[in-house]
């Protein structure tokens, strides 16, 4: 499995990426030698093995259903690089 | 006054011998002085750090109640959200990006009555090991301004070493604590994860990220961790368990400490020196009784491996938000748009349909413009990566085969505290090394993390302290890693060498 | 070209929001209707650094729902990531459940009062929990307008319900719909209001196509968002016929090398369903569990407190109000699909007229009318249960005749009075027979006519003779006025 320029230009799309020509060709040779190293795992006997998403294993962390307060509006959209005074703003999505 | 210990300073202040307000002056001056070349500083504040410091001074002239850190100044990490106050992450995306709300940390520091010096700098989104990744500037390192502080909690060390703070508030994904206070001299502790909570720390790698203290020494760490320490209901990874007094225990020494040496931390890759000062630290310890035996931990040369590829993919996931619509960096719109609108006519005009389907549609590329401007290198390599391993097909062997053996990290662990107490070892393989060096190739800096990424894998605590320096005077760090929370043994131990040592005292000359 | 028949194959996806009072990651609050963004918080918005806590509330009402589906719970279910960009998914990925769904495996019966289709068992895959995304205001007129972005959707739970394709007509697709929806009124679990978007449906179709060489499957499509039942069903209608044409044109089967499973809007103006555009990439949502969020482990013992805790289903009902009333399957569902209130409302009828059918006939005719008429709910309608029952009583007894019981029944809703009011009131009284004989002696003294043609064998004249009676007295029951006439008749 090593990384080809194709992997890297639909991952490009994928991550929301724009890279130049010139960047495609560096993060291909760049990842391929960091995944030709991750590679290394493939040695290590994982049979039977949980998988470890969590570093601690806690469960059922609830809480209660009751209202807190939200942010005012203006508070809410003050971030925003493009607002009006109800919403956030961004070209047509219509179609999308 | 600014060499004195932080828990010296809050005696210091409760007795009335200085008030915060010329502490905090203090600090201030060192930062005048000394940051221009440091530049371990994002974003300073006098007036309101004054100000802050005033209003506690008032409080306690009142006799009323003042709180644990009774108006000693800390600095913040860039990547810790401050309500009102710019938080950038060191990235151009959060350039303009001012939290409506706190952090749990910061509402506890408040509370404790901290002054908030400043915001410090740090490696773009916690990504990399020597705070050149910064978007805005490089941090130097006090004790050879060519060279590095480690990251990414670089500015937070530097500070410290610098004497522009006395405590400040880092945060470890891989060692981003613990590799900068070796590279800095100082203590940095990364506490077991759900330790401190998470709420309000911008995520890097959320099952890793965990927030600590670093300050001159272990006891300095105690303070601080004290009141950073807790379970917080709004973070659901957060443990629920009460917090010992850290700052009361920290000075008992240990009887009869099991010590573990890592057979696999001393092979090849290790510096000479490092090897030494370490082999020299321990006997530090057997002097003070301490046993040490060799454990061995077989899995932790695949933690790299393993590291670079869920911390990635948990990144990739985390940094989507950053897309420019609901905050932070947008591309300009027009410019954008006219570009593509140019791209589509001359692909029209070329009949090249395949290009056309393939042509981004403008809220595409709103995204993609956004995020190649808003990103730096090294982030968008690791959104690259971390994408590559959770995209179909390649799940099961990259991201799920790197859970499997994270669990076997972890078991290595558990095996070697049965036998000892501490995991004992070098915080570095290498001293810091010169600006520039190595961010030409990205897997050697990954590289660098090879000791400390395990920690955060397994979940577990882990300690830097200074044990040493090079003949060039370069710092040396002595890693302790703990059984999950058992910081308050932890931070005792460390206390302990520090007593029967002079390292952790030792400042680097300012021109 | 040849006309074919096909089987139409439907499997249903139902995004159904759970009535909690907060959103399912934060407290914000997840009322309908509030201006654009005053419901949002650093959670829901994605603010960096914020994290999610999850609502016991959410899962409570989702597990409910689950078993009442006749689900699975596993022991264990966890939270994933689903990744994609869109303006409304502030995090850039949703939270959901991709491998580990919180249940799996049931179904749902429906059936068909007018009993088009037998009663069958809908296989349920899964229900699973995830968050609602915000809302994009487009501007229709003009595609290059901003759309402006809502969230205060975003973070809403949902409960998603995704059916086997068992469903095999636009009548069995509808019975599906409504039983749920009913089932989830029943629980309590949500409102439903679909105009709200409180309940969203995608439908998956395809045909199985009859050729002389076996049945041929046409590609699956899926139709997204259609939010009300004539949408649902126009969608299908014309997608089945849009698929047939397609086939007999291009032939295309499932599977067929670039056949994908295609994505459709519903143009309900243009009353077709167009290609949604699609990148194929978008299908890649790089699902893992997300870090942020614990999983929840649900022990058999919390499984059965909730079944213990569960409201009675409309199918539970419906069985129960035939055994114990003996009513017809068409009545029960009519009182089922009323609601609980009206439930009651009939038994409590039933039990006191002694009269299953008779009260059904009332509640169903007489009382629904009236609620119609009126637009009233149950609550407003003046008769108690009791009072009703002693209307049907009454006309049991063969006190009143049933013309007149419906107006006394009028008359004591419109004033809000007792039976027995109502009938003194109308001056209603049962007439004695000597003083019907009476009448009928008279009349049939009076009507040689209609004496000659009855006795000419045309019975139904001395019909003319009833209308007289009922003018001389009101009162005069119709029937023993018949019969006294033609006795009378016989002996001349
Ligand atoms: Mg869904
Ligand atoms: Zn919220």
């Amino acid at each position: 499995m090593s990384l080809t320029r194709a992997d890297v230009e639909k991952v490009s799309l994928l991550g929301r990426l724009r890279l130049s020509e010139a960047e495609l060709d560096k993060m291909t040779e760049q990842l391929a030698r960091v995944v030709g190293y991750v590679e290394q795992l493939r040695e290590v006997n994982t049979e039977g093995v949980q998988p470890m998403a969590h570093a601690l294993d806690m469960h059922n962390v609830f809480r209660d259903d009751a209202l807190a307060a939200s942010l005012p509006r203006d508070a809410a959209l003050a971030n925003a690089p493009k607002r009006d005074s109800e919403c956030y703003r961004v070209p047509a999505v219509l179609g999308e | 006054m600014t060499a004195r210990s932080a828990a010296e300073l809050i005696a210091d202040l409760n007795a009335r011998k200085v008030s915060s307000a010329e502490l905090t002056k203090g600090y201030l001056d060192q930062i005048a002085k000394h940051d221009g070349r440091v530049k371990a500083f994002l974003l300073v504040d006098p007036a309101a750090a004054l100000a802050r410091a005033k209003e506690i001074d008032d409080r306690r002239a009142a006799g009323k109640p003042v709180g644990k850190l009774g108006g000693l100044p800390v600095a913040i990490k860039d990547v810790i959200c401050t309500q009102g106050v710019r938080t950038t992450c060191a990235s151009r995306m959060l350039e303009n990006f001012v939290p409506p709300y706190d952090a749990t940390v910061v509402t506890k520091l408040k509370s404790a009555d901290a002054v908030l010096i400043g915001k410090t700098n740090m490696d773009e989104f916690a990504m990399g090991g020597s705070t050149e990744n910064s978007a805005y500037f490089k941090t130097t390192n006090p004790w050879d301004t060519s060279r590095v502080p480690g990251g990414s909690s670089g500015g937070a060390a530097a500070c410290l070493a610098a004497g522009m703070a006395p405590l400040s508030i880092g945060t470890d994904t891989g060692g981003s604590i613990r590799q900068p206070a070796a590279l800095c001299s100082v203590t940095g502790l990364k506490p077991t994860y759900g330790r401190v909570s998470r709420y309000g720390l911008v995520a890097f790698a959320s099952s890793l990220d965990q927030i600590g203290p670093l300050g001159r020494s272990a006891e300095d760490c105690a303070v601080l961790l004290e009141v950073l320490a807790g379970h917080d209901p709004r973070d659901s990874t957060s443990a629920n368990l009460p917090v010992p007094e850290y700052s009361k225990t920290v000075n008992q020494p240990l009887a009869g400490l099991k010590l573990g040496l890592v057979r696999e931390y001393f092979g090849a890759g290790l510096d000479a020196e490092i090897e030494a000062a370490v082999r020299e630290a321990v006997k530090v310890y057997q002097s003070l009784g301490a046993t040490v035996k060799e454990v061995s931990m077989p899995h932790s040369k695949y933690g790299i491996a393993t590291y670079y590829i869920i911390a990635p993919s948990e990144a990739s996931s985390n940094l989507a938000r950053y897309d420019g619509v609901h905050y932070g960096y947008r591309t300009e719109e027009k410019a954008m748009l006219a570009e593509l609108a140019a791209e589509q006519q001359k692909l029209e005009a070329a009949k090249d349909q395949k290009k056309l389907a393939d042509l981004d549609t403008p809220l595409v590329r709103l995204y993609r413009q956004t995020r190649a401007e808003g990103f730096g290198p090294e982030v968008k390599r690791r959104i690259m990566l971390g994408t590559y391993t959770l995209s179909a097909g390649y799940y099961d062997a990259y991201y799920l085969k790197a859970l499997k053996v994270r669990r076997l990290i972890r078991g290595d662990y558990d095996q070697a505290f049965e036998q000892v107490d501490f995991v004992v070892g070098p915080t570095t393989p290498s001293p810091a090394f010169k600006i520039g060096e190595k961010s030409s190739d990205p897997l050697a800096m990954y590289l660098e993390d090879l000791y400390t990424v395990t920690a955060n894998l397994a979940g577990i605590g882990g300690i830097s302290i200074p044990c040493g320096f090079t003949k060039s005077g370069l710092p040396i760090g002595l890693q302790m890693q703990c059984r999950p929370f058992d910081e308050e043994r932890l931070l005792r131990a460390a206390a302990m060498y520090q007593r029967a040592t002079d390292w952790h005292t030792k400042r680097p000359k300012l021109g | 070209m040849p006309d074919h028949t096909y089987d139409l194959i439907v499997g249903l996806e139902t995004h159904v929001q759970l009535s909690t009072e907060t959103k399912l990651f934060c407290g914000c609050s997840t009322e309908f209707g509030a201006q654009p963004n005053t419901q949002t918080c650093p959670v829901c918005i994605g603010m960096p650094g914020s994290l999610p806590v999850m609502n016991r509330e959410a899962l409570q009402l989702a597990l409910k729902t689950a078993i009442a589906l006749n689900c699975e719970i596993p022991e264990f279910t966890k939270w994933d990531r689903k990744q994609y960009y869109y303006p409304d998914l502030p995090k850039g990925y949703q939270i959901s459940q991709y491998d580990l769904p919180m249940s799996q495996k049931g179904w749902l019966e429906i059936h068909d009062p007018k009993g088009r289709f037998q009663p069958k068992k809908v296989g349920i895959i899964r229900a699973h929990l995830e968050e609602d995304a915000g809302k994009s205001l487009h501007d229709e007129a003009a595609g290059k307008a901003d759309s402006r972005i809502d969230l205060n959707r975003t973070g809403t739970p949902l409960l998603e319900i995704v059916s086997a394709p068992d469903i095999r007509s636009t009548e069995e697709t509808r019975a599906y719909l409504t039983e749920l929806k009913l089932l989830l009124t029943y629980l309590g679990v949500s409102d439903c209001n679909m105009q709200e978007g409180s309940l969203r449906v995608d439908a998956n179709i395809n045909l199985h196509i009859h050729t002389p060489q076996g049945k041929v499957p046409t590609p699956i499509v899926e139709i997204k968002n259609l939010n009300s039942f004539r949408f649902i069903e126009r969608a299908l209608a014309y997608e089945a016929k849009r698929q047939l044409e397609v086939w007999q044109q291009t032939g295309r089967k499932l599977g067929e090398a670039g056949t994908f499973k295609q994505t459709r809007g519903w143009d309900d103006a243009q009353g077709v369903t167009f290609a949604q555009r699609e990148k194929e990439e978008s299908s890649d949502y790089r699902y893992f569990p997300d870090p942020d969020l614990c999983p929840v482990v649900t022990t058999q013992a919390e499984v059965e407190q909730v079944r213990a805790g569960l409201a009675e289903s409309p199918r539970a009902i419906r069985e129960r109000l035939e055994k114990a009333h003996g009513i017809t399957p068409y009545d029960s569902d009519v009182i089922a699909a009323q609601g609980r209130p009206t439930v009651d409302y009939y038994e409590a009828v039933a039990k006191a007229a002694g009269d299953g059918k008779k009260a059904a006939n009332w509640v169903t005719q007489e009382v629904l009318r009236v609620l119609n008429e009126q637009s009233w709910t149950l609550s407003q309608f003046p008769l108690t249960a009791a009072s009703l029952a002693d209307l049907v009583k009454r006309v049991i007894a063969g006190e009143i005749e049933i013309t007149r019981a419906k107006e006394v029944f009028n008359d004591m809703v419109a004033n809000k009075r007792s039976a027995a009011d109502s009938l003194q009131a109308l001056g209603i009284t049962k007439v004695d027979l000597s003083e019907l004989e009476a009448i009928c002696k008279e009349l049939v003294a009076a009507n040689p006519k209609i004496v000659a043609d009855v006795k000419g064998g045309k019975q139904q004249a001395v019909g003319a003779l009833v209308g007289q009676a009922k003018k001389r007295n009101p009162n005069a029951n119709p029937n023993d006025v018949r019969r006294i006439c033609l006795e009378l008749i016989e002996k001349m």
